[in-house]
């Protein structure tokens, strides 16, 4: 299907989902049975939490004092004079306590956890962000914290391994499948499914059934409000474009959904590519199409017979077969234009970033900075351009220096 | 309309007994050995046979069923082939039912108005679609229904009685309860909780009610046996295959009767239970 073409376009892009959680022909629940009364009552407690406003309230202070928000909006200054074009405005969530967007979704899902009384906690994790930040809002509520982490991303993120036992949370490396982060959420469920009574499931993207995909974004979109009001500080108006990485979504998504209803705001989201989208990669957009996994329908990697395919990225949180039912539906719509970077790409980007900015991006956001780098200098000197620096790169540091001792033998 | 398996339950009924229910994955450990398992059950006393559709992410299955389905796939199993094997098995066998049980993505890839008349030509007369609630009927539950196919769903433990009136309302053929709150082949539940359960659902429905999860030798099938409608065993069958398999995974001439032994002895088990549950 070409995107804009599959219905006509709505009057809003902010609406959905509707009451079954479905964005368009994306989302829904898709989940046994056993889960299913748990996931209405999530619903609930989550659409009574929405309406309260000590939860607000609540939530405020804790983004404020702990995690340390508002994050920056940063004038890149050298990377704009480098590439000769747009002006280049970082969203600098990697300076968020626990050093990434993690932090902002988990804190309202242990909050809502909190409420509904469960003391259990778990959680997938791919590069370990979400893991890292799961463990540390469980270490700060006293909550038991448990992280399902394919063995393969064990190995290659072990700097986020020991955080997280360093937290207090249990790791358990998951040698099903592919042993990434699509097995690691096969064992999360595995886990819930079995441990319904006391357990709360903390997802870390905008995927999963109804109600995870809305409410996470609804923990996201503090990055898209404050840079709103940041960029109205620094430039009086509304930036021009958006650029943001996406796996699962949420960095992306937090940014965009506060600019969806604003036309002349131009969106990119940034899918990896991993060794090019005619071999292994992880663009579920690019090289995939709508199927049914983890609870929700979506863009996904998959074969003739509907098996769900391995995805490759170099980055460890980009390394997942689908998307958010969201970045799906926005896809077919239009409204967002999805591209993709190679794992050269990003590495590339990485080394710019660190040697043009000071900054150390994640590999994820690595991947984000690969398209501004060619989008920019075809825009004007007066474009705004905001990407969202969604994690800062300690944690890929031991990979990134194996990579490139490599590459000089 | 009646299927196959309102005509087993009916038959069933008359004999005073209850219904052993197999599970084994399609095409495990390669298609060929798969269908001459199938054929051999019902001989060894299997009333309805569930057949597993591999697929790369069970999220709702333990490590032995995820093991067998990716040997299936290891081996070429496709939704396609899956469905010839029911074609081929029914060219001997015209009333024992077959109940396909896998996850949707599949079907939904295959197209679910060309699977529902493919799976109805081939001779399948049942589906279990994990990952398909209540909630998402509107995808292929009614269609079958519509295609003259039994949608079999699940209820647990967390199904209450405010919830099993909508998880029974489109249900046919029978309802399978899943006896534990967990995975394929991890606990087993104790007896006399399942029966309490199963009389709940008894007070919502007519339909028969089969349980499994947790079930693997003939005296906890007879336990089950009476207090049910059926006994639903899958785990301890793809075990006892997976013990005759060589290094790479492969068939050995033990592999049929591996399976089909151990189904004459559960299915004594069901046959020995004194009183099916009405």
């Amino acid at each position: 299907m070409n995107p804009g073409q599959s219905n006509p376009l709505p009057n809003s892009f902010r609406t959905g989902p509707d009451e079954r959680g479905h964005f368009g022909n994306f989302g829904g629940r898709f989940v046994a049975e056993t889960l299913m009364p748990l996931i209405l009552d999530l619903e609930k407690a989550y659409a009574k939490a929405k309406a309260d406003p000590s939860f607000a309230a609540e939530m405020k202070g804790f983004l404020k004092h702990y995690v340390g928000r508002p994050s920056p909006l940063y004038f890149a200054e050298r990377l704009t004079e480098h590439l000769g074009g747009a002006k280049v405005y970082f969203k600098r969530e990697e300076l968020n306590h626990t050093g990434s967007h993690k932090v902002n979704n988990v804190l309202g899902q242990i909050m809502v956890a909190r409420r509904m009384g469960k003391k259990r906690i778990i959680a997938e994790t791919g590069a370990g962000q979400h893991g890292v930040a799961t463990a540390t809002l469980c270490a700060r509520f006293g909550l038991e914290c448990i992280v399902y982490m394919g063995a393969v991303d064990v190995a290659r993120q072990a700097p986020n391994v020991f955080r997280m036992e360093m937290l207090g949370a249990k790791v358990i490396p998951v040698q099903s499948g592919t042993r990434t982060l699509k097995d690691a959420m096969n064992e999360a469920l595995r886990d819930w499914v079995t441990n319904v009574h006391n357990t709360f499931y903390c997802i870390g993207t905008i995927a999963g059934p109804h109600p995870y995909p809305m409410m996470v974004r609804d923990f996201q979109c503090v990055i898209g409000d404050e840079t709103r009001e940041q960029m109205q500080e620094a430039e009086g108006r509304l930036p021009d474009s958006l650029v943001a990485c996406i796996g699962g979504g949420s960095n992306a998504m937090g940014l965009f959904h506060p600019f969806l209803d604003e036309p002349s705001v131009e969106i990119f989201g940034v899918e990896a590519a991993g060794h090019g989208l005619t071999q292994l990669h992880a663009a579920s957009i690019a090289g995939g199409r709508a199927g049914v996994l983890h609870g929700n329908r979506t863009y996904l990697l998959m074969d003739d017979d509907g098996q769900i395919q391995d995805a490759h990225s170099i980055s460890a949180g980009l390394d997942y077969p689908g998307i958010g039912p969201e970045h799906s539906w926005l896809y077919e719509n239009g409204r967002v234009t999805y591209l993709s970077a190679t794992d050269d790409e990003a590495l590339a980007a990485f080394q710019l970033l660190s040697r043009l900015e000071g900054i150390i991006p994640a590999l994820e956001s690595a991947h984000a900075i690969a398209k501004v780098v060619e989008l920019a200098p075809k825009r004007p000197r007066d474009h705004l351009m905001v990407v969202n620096l969604s994690g800062r790169g300690d944690k890929d540091i031991p990979q990134v220096a194996e990579i490139l001792k490599g590459e000089k033998k | 309309m009646s299927t196959r398996i309102d005509a087993r339950f009916a038959e069933l009924a008359k004999q005073g007994r209850s219904a052993f229910v197999t599970y084994m994955m399609a095409g495990d450990p390669d298609p060929k050995t798969s269908l001459d398992i199938i054929k051999a059950l019902p001989n060894a006393g299997a009333d309805i046979i569930e057949l597993g559709v591999p697929f790369t992410d069970p999220m709702a299955d333990g490590p032995s069923i995820q093991a067998a389905g990716l040997r299936a796939l290891k081996a070429g199993m496709t939704l396609k082939k899956t469905l010839e094997m029911v074609r081929d098995f029914r060219k001997d066998d015209e009333v024992t039912p077959i109940v396909l049980m896998g996850y949707y993505n599949p079907i939904y890839i295959y197209g679910v108005d060309k699977f529902l008349a493919d799976a109805k030509t081939a001779g399948v007369d049942g589906l279990i679609i994990v990952d398909l609630p209540p909630e998402e009927d509107d995808e292929l539950c009614l269609p079958a229904m519509k295609a003259g196919l039994n949608f079999i769903r699940l209820a647990t433990p967390t199904t209450d009685d405010k919830r099993l009136p909508a998880v029974l309302a489109n249900t046919s053929g029978f309802v399978y309860y899943v006896s534990i709150t967990g995975i394929t082949g991890s606990a087993s539940a104790d007896s006399n909780v399942v029966g309490e359960a199963v009389a709940r659902i008894k007070r919502h429905t007519r339909l028969p009610v089969c349980v499994g999860f947790g079930i693997r030798t003939p005296d906890a099938a007879r336990a089950i046996a009476e207090r049910a409608n059926g006994a639903v065993v899958g785990t301890a069958l793809v075990d006892a295959l997976r013990g005759t398999l060589d290094a790479e995974g492969r068939a050995t001439g033990k592999s049929v009767a591996a399976v089909a032994d151990l189904v004459t002895a559960l299915a004594q088990g069901v046959r020995g239970a004194k009183q099916a549950a009405e």
